[in-house]
Formats: C-alpha cells, structure tokens, sequence
C-alpha cells in the first residue's frame, strides 16, 4: 500500500508539472479578460479573417497530407512486405531515414531544389526544355504538402507494413480457392482487414500535418499564407497577444484528442482477431515482370524524400553561392569555417542539444521503464490508469504545449523560462507517448512466467529484477532512449517559443538562420544534425536486432 | 597578489603590441578608457543585435582583438525579435542583455518611456549629425543604411531595370519581386513608414497585387536576387547588397529619385545591464573612428562619423535623397504598419 502511495504521489506531482499546470494556465489565460473571465478572446481570435484563413489552410494541410500520405505509404508497405520487388531491405531503410529526418530540414532544402526560378530542378528543367514556366512551385499549398507528406507517409507505411506482416495469407488462398480472381480478393479479404491500419496511418499522419511548424513557416509564409501554428507563433511578436494565442491552441489540442479517439475506435473495432495470431503462413506475390518497375518507382519516391534533399544540402554546405553549379570558383569550405570558428551561436547550440537531449533521454527512459513495469505487472491501485497519463501529452501538440509552459513557467511560483529546464519540460512531456510505447511493449513480450520462476527459486522482488527482467528489458529500454533523443534533437515547434537567447538549440539556430537567409551555415548545421541522427538510428538497430520500424531482420 | 601582477603585466605589453603595431582597429589604446579596469571584472557584454550575422560577428572578433579579456556574446536576429526577446525575458524578470542594436529607432522611444535604457554618450558622438543623436542622450546611431531597389544582372538589363518605386507596380514584375517583413526587420518597417509618406498605403496594396515572395530579414531579399530565385528586390538594406555585389553576384543597386528610406540604427545601453562597464566599454569602442571605418569599408554602412571616408563606388549620402522618418512617428505607427502589411501581403 506505502508502495502505491510513492509511486502515486510522483506520478501525480509529474502531472501537474508537465500537464496540468500548463494547459490550465493555457485554459484560464484564454478566458481571462481586464474584468474577469470572458470570451472575449475567443471572439476576437476566431472572429479575425486572418485566422480563420489559418485555420482553413491547416484543416486542407492535414487533410491532403493524409491522403497523399495513404498514397504512398500504403502501396509502399504493401510491396515491401507481400511482393519479391527486389531490395526490400534498402527500401525500407530509406522509410527509416525519411522517418527521422527533421521535416524542417527537408522543407529547407526544397527550397533549393523546388524554388520556381534559383531551384536546382526549375533550372534543370529549363534547360532541358526551354520552357519559360517552372516545373515546380515549391511555395504553394500543393507544395506544401507534398513535402510535409514525404516526411509523414511512413506513419502510415508502418501501420500497413506491420498489419500485413501479422496478417496470415491463408483467407485469402481461401478466397483464391473458392474462385474469386485476384482483383475480388485484395477487395474481400485483403483490404478490409488492412482498412483499420489505413484509417489510423492516415489519421497519424493528418495528426502530424497540423502539428507541424517549421515547413509551414519555410513554404507558407514565403507565399503569403499562415497556418494555425505559424499564426500562434505570430501573436508572440511584440505587443504580445498571449491570451489569444491561448484561445487559438484549443481548436488544436480538441482536434487532436478527437482524431485520436477516432483512431482508437478504429483500431479496437476490428482487425486484431484477424490480426493477432502468428500462425499462419505469409505468402510472397510474385510481380513478374513488374518487379524492376516497382522498385524504380520506389526508389523514386524515396528520392525526392532523402537523395535528392540530402544532396542539395550537401552541395549548398560546400558553395559560395548555392544556386550556382558546384565548380572550383563555387566550392568553398568557408561555410563550415564560418558555422564553427566564427558564429558564436554554434557551439551553445550544440552543447545545448546535447544536454537537453542526453538528460531528456536518461530520465525519460527511466521514467517511462518504471511505468510500464508498474503497470504491466500491475504492481499498484489503480495501474491501469498509469498507462493512460503516461500517454496523454500525445494529444498535445508542441506548439500548443510551448504556449502552456511559457504562460505557466513566466511567472511565480515557477520561473523556469530562460533556462533549459522549460525545455527539458517541453521534452520529456512530448517525447513520454513514444517512449512509454516503446517500455511498454518490451515489458508486454516479457512473460511474467520467468520472473515466477524465479519467485518460486526464493528470490526477491529487486533480485529478479536485477537478473532477470532487466537484462531481457534492456535493448528495448535502450530503443527508447534512442527514440526520446532523436525526437529531442529535431524538436522545434515547443523550442521556437520556449528558447531565450542563452538557451538557444541546433533547431532553433537553424531557423533563425533562415530567417535571415545563410544558407551556407544552414546546410552545415543541417549535416551534423543529420549525421547526429543517423548514429543514434544506428545505436538503435544495433541494440534491438531489427530495423527501428518493426520487422524483424 | 601575484594574479594581479600577471595580469598588469599583460596589459602593458597589449598596450605595447598595440602602440607597435600601430595599425587597424587596435589602435584605440586600451588603457584610454575608464571602464577597462571594472569591464574586464564583468569579463563580458551580451549584444542582442540586428547587424547582418557575419558583420556582427567581425564587429565582436575586433572586439576582442583590442580587449583579449572581455568576450562579446552576439545573439543576431531581426529588430521586431530582438525587441520581444527583450520584453519576454523581462516579463520572466530576466536580465540578460547590455547593449540593444536595432534598425527600429522607434524601439528606444518605447524602451526609453519604459525607463528600460542606461544613458551614455559613447565619446567622439557630439561631432555626430542631427538625425544620430538622442536629444536626452539615451541613444546613439550606430550605422545607417538605405533601402533601395535591386535587380538581378542576369536577368535583367539596365534598361529594362525599375527606376521608380511606382515602376514596382507594372504588372510585368508579378510573381518576379521579393519583399521583406516589417514584422521581423526594423530597415523594413522604416521603409514602409517612409514610401506610405511618399505614395501611400495605396501604393503597398497595389503591390502586393504582383504576387510577392515574402521574406523576413532585409538581408534576404538581396541573397533571393542574386540567387535568382527572384530577379527584382523592392526592399532591403542596401549594404548588404553592396557586400554582395563586391563578392561577384549578379547583383545592382538602384537609388530610385524620388528619394530612399534612410535608416539609422541606434544602439543603447539597458538600464539593467548584468555588466554596464563592458557594455559601455564596447559601446565606446564601436564609436570609435577606427571601427566605423571598418563598417564603412567592408560592410557597405554609412555611418554618423564625420572623419570616415567611404568607397568610390558607393554614392555619397548627401547626394541621395534621403527619405526620413522621425523614431516617434515610427514607434506610434508600429502596429498600424504590420497589420497592413499582412493584410495586404498575406501573411
């Protein structure tokens, strides 16, 4: 009973600091007038004909971010998983780093290649064809979205990916056998047991396309429009209008919880019966004469995800001047001479990320280890509702949750803002969701039977967790605390209202940087971003056997 | 003890090295200065800064060339961000920033009003012109510059070039110019006070109808020309267009008759400043001759200094037109300037 008291006392006192304080300064400030509560605020936010631009230009975002990420998430999965298209293995690592690119960095480096007149592909395809038009205007909505989509599909590829990997073909020979042709069959059975994963990808993905903040701020606003979060951003110029950027976070957070609710209906209809078991045999589609078509296609998609913004960033971190061909009057290395011996912003920024995303990480780890252990071995009163809190921040959105944390953390009892403690908060409040997910299947496919063993040997409750549950829990706890760093290094929608000039990080350093138009120093801090992540990825794999997107090798 | 000896001991032989060398920015001796003994105490001076990064940077690294001992801490962004950094960290009671160097002179008459500002008159500003000096001795102009047009070489002949701030408006240019924010840049919003006083808001809305790509820094709108990516800027700091052209872009100015938006950036001293003896030891030493030679040489500023020469290729400013706004006027019309950009412009 003391035991449910300790763990209960610092899960509630947690609560408060990460969410309640937050969102309910955010809940009271946006009601709150000269003379007491009022709707006021709401009036004025949602009455202004620039917001509600904002808030239309999100709802489209989402929506078509959704749909274009169904598109090619779902086909992609499918070949991947039921198909011999060749190098399965590679496409799927290119997924994987589509998956941990900063969304930011790609919309940046679009701009170079996608820009209607400098863009490397524009110039290309003038070249090529004499035409006058540009092939591609990155700064529009289409624009807009095809880039957020690039970096957003693969919630839906491993939705689908890991559906069709559990799904058993059996009922489908069934089918086949029964005399339905191959079109009736992906119709009858195929589809409508994949259809849960489908809805819940593409609600991840619309939930990813309305929280986003730097593409938008990188493509709309050069164009002339704004979304929800450029537009929260916005009201924080000075005059500040905090009370409405208070009342315009709630459309977003009451989406999202709806969206999610939405998902969990879905998935928990139907599906897992079917889905469950192991058993049965998954068989390969041969594609024939379509493999190497399919995997050109693939590798297409996956170009203008990863090769061909990769390579823009690379050459423009080596160029005087970015737009021209990289010759040897172009080729500098003065970017990276600049970035680290004379921009002073570098090295903070980057000691800054390390810290916040070492410590975000180690006590995010272990925080969301002891949970899920709490609560799978149903060690307290009431350990279903562990779960539950530990997952909860995902219906709040980063920019949504800077705007809570900075009303709550600029004032007394709590002054925070201006160190990196708000954004260590910011962190590890949004980073909880995917690590407790993470702990919590580790601890699941840990079978209590081999810690009763161990109990009927004579052991002791911190014995058997020494020996036993903590060696097999390892490299799932390790994967978590890899999954909390990268999402901690790529952060920037919380960072861009939390960061004071001392606490600035490397995503931040990066978007002022645009503001001002460096590409040469973006590139390169882009790279070590880059370079960052993908060592981290690596640790990962390493650690759980397997790609970081489900499969087993 | 012995500490202090070492350190006296260095400070001679900087003074030395300095008076040997006799050359450059060092040339100011350091032990001139009053503030040196108690600034090198306080070890350094946070500048919040809207100096295009690599000149900002400079200005810091000659800094600290002439006073080994006291590190600048350089935190660039545009005038409007560098003022809500400002009054956020206040508003959290934090004190971080010495010296505050904005494009919007309107800024120091609010920071002013808000008894938010040190007074100090750096030495050798007296000799300074009118338009660069705070009548209560609060602020000072550190640099100036102009908004002008610029057009990209490759793309556009001289002939064909605008000339006028009305020639913007030809609907030949839609979708082919590139502004920037007066949200986010102080150079723009007194461009925008200074034409609206010119032509009107009439003259932004018709503008805004060729279909702008927006940008934020008024550093930015020149490195979009000279990308190409847009061939006509109808704004932006022409120093840093000036910069641009020297290093080989295809870029050139034009000072349209009518006359251009003068814009002087004014630096101040916070009245709570965690180190004022650095902050008015720098604040000093980029008065100095010296160092605003360098601004005027290889920056492309004009400056307040009535000794510094300027580059044969660069216009005189008496010979310009200047268009000028008063910081009062600028502080007062803040709000009324950006919400009619946005509306105009989109976003």
């Amino acid at each position: 009973m003391d035991r449910s008291i300790a763990v209960w006392g610092g899960a509630a006192l947690a609560l408060v600091v990460l969410m309640a304080l937050p969102l309910g300064w955010l809940a009271w400030l946006s009601v709150s007038g000269e003379h007491g509560a009022t709707l006021a605020n709401y009036r004025e936010a949602f009455g202004d004909p620039a917001l509600q631009k904002a808030l239309w230009n999100t709802l489209v975002l989402a929506f078509w971010v959704g749909l274009v990420s169904v598109a090619i998430g779902a086909p992609l999965a499918w070949l991947t998983a039921r198909t011999d298209v060749p190098a399965r293995g590679l496409i799927r690592g290119l997924v994987l780093a589509s998956f941990v690119t900063p969304p930011f960095l790609g919309a940046f480096a679009w701009v170079m290649l996608a820009g209607p007149n400098a863009g490397v592909l524009n110039t290309l395809w003038r070249s090529l064809t004499s035409a006058d038009a540009p092939l591609l205007n990155i700064f529009t909505m289409p624009g807009l979205v095809f880039v957020v989509s690039i970096y957003t599909f693969p919630y839906v590829y491993i939705m689908v990916a890991n559906t069709l990997a559990l799904i058993a073909s059996d009922l489908e020979e069934a089918a086949a056998i029964l005399g339905a042709g191959r079109l009736a069959v992906a119709r009858t059975i195929t589809l409508p047991m994949v259809l849960p994963a489908l809805a819940s990808g593409f609600i991840l993905a619309v939930l990813q396309a309305l929280a986003l903040f730097g593409s938008p701020a990188i493509l709309a606003l050069p164009a002339g429009f704004h979304t929800i979060t450029t537009q929260i951003w916005s009201l924080f110029q000075f005059p500040p209008k905090t009370e409405q950027a208070a009342a315009f976070s709630f459309p977003l957070l009451l989406a999202t919880a709806l969206l999610l609710q939405i998902q969990k209906r879905v998935l928990g209809r139907r599906g897992f019966a079917a889905v469950g078991g192991k058993g049965g045999q998954r068989r390969t589609i041969p594609l024939g004469p379509w493999r190497w078509p399919a995997l050109l296609a693939c590798l297409a998609i996956m170009s203008t995800a990863i090769f061909l913004p990769y390579g823009v960033l690379a050459k423009a971190a080596f160029a005087r001047a970015w737009a021209q061909p990289l010759t040897r009057e172009n080729f500098t290395l003065g970017n990276f001479t600049f970035t680290f011996f004379e921009y002073g912003s570098t090295r903070d920024a980057i000691v800054n990320t390390l810290e916040l995303a070492v410590l975000t990480a180690c006590i995010g780890a272990a925080m969301v280890a002891l949970l899920s252990y709490v609560a799978n071995r149903r060690l307290v009163v009431g350990h279903q509702l562990v779960g539950f809190l530990a997952l909860a921040p995902v219906v709040v959105p980063g920019v949504v949750l800077a705007v809570g944390l900075f009303i709550a953390y600029t004032r007394p009892p709590f002054v925070l803002y201006g160190t990196l403690w708000i954004l260590f908060l910011a962190y590890l409040t949004k980073e909880m969701p995917v690590g407790y997910a993470q702990a919590d299947s580790t601890f699941r496919a840990i079978p209590a039977d081999l810690e009763d063993a161990g109990r009927v040997l004579g052991a002791g409750r911190l014995r058997i967790l020494r020996e036993i549950t903590a060696p097999l829990a390892k490299s799932g706890i390790i994967a978590a605390w890899c999954f909390i760093f990268i999402g901690v290094i790529r952060e920037l929608s919380a960072s861009i209202l939390l960061f004071t000039p001392r606490t600035k990080v490397m995503s931040v350093v990066i978007f002022d940087l645009k503001e001002e138009g460096q590409f040469g120093a973006i590139s390169v801090l882009g790279l070590v971003m880059l370079v960052l992540t993908f060592g981290v990825v690596a640790v990962v794999q390493a650690a759980l056997g397997r790609d970081v997107l489900g499969a087993r090798r | 003890m012995s500490r202090r000896t070492t350190g006296l001991a260095v400070a001679i032989v900087i003074v030395l090295v300095a008076a040997l060398a006799g050359g450059g920015a060092a040339q100011t001796a350091p032990t001139a200065s009053p503030h040196l003994e108690a600034a090198k105490k306080e070890g350094k001076v946070v500048w919040y800064t809207s100096l295009v990064l690599p000149s900002a940077e400079k200005v810091a690294k000659l800094f600290e060339t002439t006073y080994p001992d006291i590190k600048v801490e350089v935190h660039r962004t545009g005038s409007q961000r560098i003022l809500q950094r400002v009054m956020q960290e206040l508003s959290a009671n934090i004190k971080n920033v010495d010296v505050i160097h904005t494009s919007d002179a309107g800024h120091y008459v609010l920071l002013k009003e808000k008894k938010l500002l040190a007074k100090y008159t750096p030495a050798g500003v007296e000799k300074f012109p009118a338009g660069f000096k705070d009548k209560d001795g609060y602020y000072y102009g550190l640099r100036a510059t102009v908004n002008a047009i610029f057009y990209n070489t490759k793309a556009v002949t001289a002939a064909d070039a605008p000339k006028r701030w009305k020639d913007l408006l030809d609907p030949k240019w839609k979708g082919k110019m590139v502004t920037a924010h007066p949200g986010y840049s102080g150079v723009i919003a007194t461009h925008v006070l200074a034409l609206v006083h010119l032509h009107g808001w009439d003259y932004f809305k018709a503008l805004a109808q060729n279909k702008l790509m927006i940008v934020q820094s008024a550093n930015d709108p020149t490195t979009v020309v000279s990308s190409g990516e847009r061939v006509v800027a109808v704004d932006g700091g022409e120093y840093s267009a000036y910069q641009l052209k020297k290093k080989g872009n295809p870029i050139e100015i034009v000072y349209p008759k009518e006359g251009v938006p003068l814009v002087v950036s004014p630096t101040a001293i916070t009245a709570f400043a965690p180190h004022p003896n650095a902050a008015r030891l720098f604040t000093d030493f980029i008065f100095t001759r010296e160092l605003q030679q360098v601004m005027a040489d290889s920056e492309g500023l004009y400056t307040g200094h009535p000794e510094v020469t300027y580059p044969a290729d660069k216009p005189k400013l008496n010979d310009l037109k200047l268009l000028t706004v008063t910081p009062e006027e600028l502080e007062k019309r803040n709000d009324e300037i950006k919400k009619h950009f946005v509306e105009f412009f989109g976003a």
